[in-house]
């Protein structure tokens, strides 16, 4: 993570389109695949649980959703900052691709008001998995809306040619996906362990009682 | 402000994001260690218990 940070603010060359601002590239972009990455752990957790009845899934689809929404967060803030800074506007209501990553994480975000509406158990986890299955839909569809948009101005780096831009420029980004990337995965074990722990304790408890 | 500046915005916004998010892992796992340390106690009392009830008798063989 910090080899990513000084090459993406320090070492990495300036854009001679964006200025400094396109620094944030190195940040948004990693941040909103892993996103989506997440929000497709969760959907593919989600239906192991529907096909194979893993019950284990259920928290590992839910832990997936919940990094996913986190990192749709970041996504949404570093991209409104940015947009600022390129654009000189926070939101544009008429970007479809902005406006589908809105959907995508609200979408997400009623999966939790949907799991903690219902009472723990198999129903719950159904439900949930269910829903985590719906939304998966979206990813695709925000993900290619970024190509298919009509409006760029958001702009679109990877095309059929390859990445648009220079060699260290990719190296870079490459590098902050890798750290992004693996920060997810620990923050996922992390969470993920501390909720088996938080589980498997509260199991034990209701059997000294 | 500056095209520095919202630079510097952005990584800080994702920089706070992950300490309060460890902050708060960090929190849950103390909570956790502290109700491991109870059902630990409560494990050891039990046992305690169950070596005083099962004491006597074994006096009762060791005196005949």
């Amino acid at each position: 993570m910090g080899l990513a940070l000084v090459l993406a603010l320090i070492v990495a060359p300036e854009d001679l389109d964006q200025g400094v601002s396109q620094r944030i590239f190195y940040i948004h972009v990693p941040i909103a695949l892993t996103a989506y990455f997440c929000f497709g752990l969760g959907a593919w957790k989600a239906l192991r649980l529907l096909w194979r009845g893993d019950s284990r899934s259920d928290l590992e689809s839910y832990v997936a959703i919940h990094q996913g929404t986190i990192f749709g967060a970041l996504t949404l803030i570093t991209g409104s900052i940015w947009a600022k800074a390129s654009w000189g506007h926070w939101w544009l209501w008429s970007e479809d691709q902005l406006v589908l990553f809105l959907v995508l994480f609200l979408f997400y975000c009623a999966y939790f008001m949907l799991r903690f509406s219902l009472e723990e158990g198999p129903r719950r986890a159904r439900s949930s998995a269910v829903f985590a299955l719906f939304g998966v839909v979206l990813i695709p569809v925000s993900f290619l809306a970024i190509r298919l948009a009509e409006g760029l101005i958001h702009p679109t780096v990877f095309t059929r040619e390859g990445p648009q831009m220079s060699g260290s420029m990719f190296a870079t980004f490459c590098i902050a996906w890798a750290a992004v990337t693996l920060l997810a995965y620990v923050l996922y074990r992390v969470e993920l362990v501390g909720k088996r722990l938080d589980s498997d304790l509260r199991e034990l408890r209701e059997a000294f009682e | 402000m500056t095209q520095g500046q919202y630079v510097a915005a952005a990584y800080g916004v994702v920089f706070v994001f992950v300490l309060v998010y460890v902050a708060i892992i960090a929190a849950k796992l103390t909570r956790l260690q502290r109700e491991t340390a109870e059902l630990l106690e409560l494990a050891r009392g039990r046992a305690a218990a169950e070596r005083r009830d099962v004491a006597p008798t074994t006096e009762v063989h060791g005196g005949a």
